[in-house]
């Protein structure tokens, strides 16, 4: 008897993650929803650039890789190519709220019938861990070695709280993988994400609070507690927006 | 062919880019080509179509680098410093090979320049339109006749070689009105797209749109086969105008609106008795370089009347081999050559001489 | 063969391009090149508006104009910055309700016309511009008046079209009028 498998919506190509970082679990969450709604044979994934830039080679579903922050304009041009078809974009936080915050704020604005799993770690790990748009007060990286100073770095940018400002989006929620409780909750965030793309329901973004044991140096077990401990209370895990919650709870 | 209608050069654009099967247009304003935008805003919604106004130039780029991805018909369009910020899409587009057609109708720079008319921008369109090794096709209209009919012919270029495809025209013919004949189906080719992300119906492979080439000796093999492809383009799709060539003792090269106030300096030189000739580039890239070659051994001279400091004339150079002398005649920064000004150029390097 | 090239000057809002697309639709209405070029940009906000218009027997080289064949000056900085640039033997005309100066070429020939006054008296003083075309098309050979109606059923656009009858009028009354 089968217990557990790959899902479908995965390639059987070898992830080059480091060990212990959560993009596995972030993948397979995605891959998971694809096949859950069954829509993997229609979706168009959006890679952007980051660590996560190759997962290209591992979505079985179409994927085209974006420039560096681009990745929900080229969605936006995928989506009203293709208007029956699913379109996602998976970025990090240095993509999406950092080079890419005008393509972030902009489509959720015009509320686009868009899916956006992004993955905050805090930090810029495929460069080798500079300090990211999400790097805490204090956190230490390459490129804030004495700790960011909030005097000269300037504040963490909170995404979800900052589009909830917005009337475009749909659904925004943070969520956090760094217990099996935590990930079954993601699992939930996620597949509600692109169900309501597949429902038209417009513009979903789902946080997901990551770590980066290699760059943070730590292990991956630490890694998770730092998680909770630190980037947890600074970023409030929950729900910033559902247009549709009355309406759901209704049924 | 319907009947003729008097139309903005940047009207043209946008009609023809509709009748040439193109549903989506994502742009960002800027003067001189914001008739491109808000025709499209106009005539899209009723026809199915998609005009989108982006957040940026950028942005903009982007979305187009996504229709493209979808194997559908698209189009941009800009002025100089937009350009400038697409420039970033357009090394992506030409690096996943993809068809596109992006329109810059130009004006005065550097910087943000003026908004009068201008062709400056002639070396970042043919030669360093991002970073990287690409070209785009280029095709300069000086009609408004021609900036329909270019558009049409960019978009059939653009999927039968899978690369992007550039207008590059001027403020001038953006904003000019003339008689244009328009066919009610510009439509000419339907390109099969296997490669496009359209969704794998679970009935093949996953289909890749990157430009993500980690491995040199990949990434090096890929430049070259990208590069076997543009010489296909430069053996078949050189196009060009000569004008006046015949008995030519003197050949100005000129494009776009440069080659119509060339035409009228030339009739006057012929009237003076002046054999004086034009090339006209309707293709800047690929260049007519074997016309200008043959040139070489006919004429004494060469002018290059251009809207620059002196850009088309490295060109002109390289294509004459430097076999005969190569002038310049150019005004900048919004200002525009005339008649008289190409005219004087003219009898001056006819009283320079020289064997023919 | 014959080659007529003009420009019209004015301010932003007295119907400058207007008047030069008229006169562009019926030089193709005649079976003639034309072409239309306007001035463009933040200068036309409010401020001067000018549009060269050529109409040829031969293909248009430069739709950009240095020596008018007909200057139609609209107020006072149009007549000084294009009197001077008019060719030897051209046509001026002067708007004379709005310009309070003479010409000062002598070797043009100038026609004074009060077209807002004129346009007044028959209704709607904003309409001058069709006044003056009117008297252009008096003057000039190169705008016959018998495809000034096509022409403007071109040009005016669908929810103008009640403006019709009273811009014939206009034309006819610019017609008709001799200084």
């Amino acid at each position: 008897m089968v217990v557990f498998e790959k899902p479908h919506g995965l390639t059987d190509v070898p992830l080059h993650y480091c060990p212990g970082c959560t993009h596995g679990i972030i993948h397979r969450l995605v891959a998971e929803a694809m096949d859950e709604l069954g829509i993997e044979g229609r979706t168009v994934g959006v890679a952007s650039v980051g660590c996560s830039v190759m997962s290209y080679d591992y979505f079985n579903c179409d994927m085209v890789q974006a420039a560096h922050g681009r990745a929900p304009a080229v969605a936006t041009g995928l989506k009203r190519a293709l208007p029956d078809n699913i379109v996602f974009t998976y970025q990090g936080d240095g993509d999406l709220a950092a080079i890419g915050t005008a393509e972030t704020v902009h489509s959720a604005a015009r509320g686009e019938n868009i899916t956006i799993i992004f993955v905050n770690n805090a930090i810029y790990g495929m460069t080798g861990g500079q300090m990211a748009p999400t790097s805490l007060p204090g956190q230490v990286t390459q490129t804030s070695p004495y700790g960011r100073d909030v005097k000269t770095a300037g504040y963490p940018v909170r995404v979800c709280e900052l589009l909830s400002s917005l009337d475009g989006p749909a659904y925004l929620e943070r969520v956090s993988v760094d217990s099996p409780k935590a990930v079954k909750n993601a699992k939930r965030a996620i597949l509600k994400a692109f169900r309501n793309q597949v429902e038209g329901k417009g513009f979903s973004l789902v946080e997901v609070l990551s770590t980066c044991p290699t760059n943070w140096g730590m292990t991956p077990v630490e890694a998770l507690e730092w998680c909770r401990e630190n980037m947890v209370p600074y970023y409030p895990l929950g729900v910033y927006k559902d247009k549709y919650a009355d309406e759901e709870a209704a049924k | 062919m319907s009947e003729k209608v008097l139309m903005k050069g940047n009207e043209a654009i946008a009609e023809a880019a509709i009748r040439s099967g193109c549903r989506f247009y994502l742009g960002y304003p800027i003067t001189p080509q914001t008739e491109v935008a808000a025709y499209m805003a106009k005539r899209m919604p009723k026809i199915g179509g998609t005009f989108l106004q982006a957040e940026s130039e950028l942005s903009a780029i982007n979305m187009v680098y996504g229709v493209a991805s979808a194997g559908k018909r698209c189009m941009t369009s800009s002025s100089s410093p937009g350009i400038s910020l697409k420039c970033e899409g357009l090394s992506y587009l030409a690096a996943c090979d993809l068809p596109s057609v992006i329109v810059n109708v130009q004006r005065g720079g550097p910087g943000l320049g003026g908004i009068q008319p201008s062709q400056s921008d002639y070396f970042q369109a043919t030669k360093g339109s991002g970073h990287g090794d690409f070209r785009m096709i280029v095709l300069a209209p000086s009609s408004v006749q021609e900036m329909a009919d270019l558009t049409s012919l960019a978009f059939d270029l653009a999927d039968k070689h899978r690369m992007p495809a550039m207008i590059l025209a001027d403020g001038t013919i953006g904003q000019m009105m003339e008689p244009v004949e328009l066919a009610e189906d510009m439509h000419a080719t339907q390109y099969e797209k296997p490669w496009a992300c359209t969704g794998t119906k679970l009935e093949r492979g996953h289909n890749i749109i990157n430009s993500l080439i980690l491995k040199p000796e990949i990434l090096e093999r890929l430049n070259i086969e990208r590069y076997e492809k543009y010489k296909i383009v430069e053996s078949e799709e050189v196009r060009y105008e000569e004008y006046m060539m015949d008995d030519a003792e003197i050949c100005i090269v000129a494009f776009g609106i440069a080659s119509r106030v060339a035409k009228s300096a030339i009739m006057e030189a012929r009237k003076q008795g002046v054999k004086v000739g034009l090339i006209r580039p309707i293709t800047l890239w690929p260049f007519p370089a074997e016309p200008i070659r043959a040139a070489a051994d006919k004429v004494k001279a060469f002018i290059s009347v251009e809207l620059s400091m002196g850009q088309l004339i490295y060109d002109v150079r390289l294509a004459s081999e430097c076999k005969k002398p190569v002038h310049l005649c150019s005004r900048v920064g919004g200002m525009i050559t005339s008649p008289d000004y190409v005219l004087k150029k003219i009898l001056e390097v006819n009283e320079m001489g020289g064997a023919v | 063969m014959s080659t007529t090239k003009i420009i019209i000057a004015g301010f932003g809002g007295q119907g400058i391009l207007f008047t030069g697309k008229l006169m562009a639709y019926q030089g193709m209405i005649a079976g003639r090149y034309v072409s239309w070029l306007p001035s463009y940009g933040p200068e036309v906000r409010g401020g001067t508006c000018n549009c060269s218009v050529i109409v040829s027997d031969e293909p248009i080289g430069s739709p950009i104009i240095d020596s008018p064949d007909i200057v139609i000056a609209m107020n006072r900085p149009s007549l000084d910055k294009y009197e001077p640039t008019l060719a030897k033997g051209g046509k001026l005309f002067v708007e004379s309700s709005l310009i309070d100066r003479k010409a000062e070429r002598d070797d043009v020939t100038v026609y004074y016309v009060p077209a807002a006054e004129i346009a007044s008296e028959n209704g709607d003083n904003r309409l001058g511009n069709m006044v003056v075309h009117g008297n252009v098309m008096s003057r000039s050979d190169c705008f016959p008046f018998d495809t000034v109606a096509a022409a403007i059923e071109k040009v005016i656009s669908a929810r103008h079209r009640d403006l019709l009858d009273i811009n014939m009028k206009m034309l006819e009354a610019g017609y008709k009028y001799e200084s």
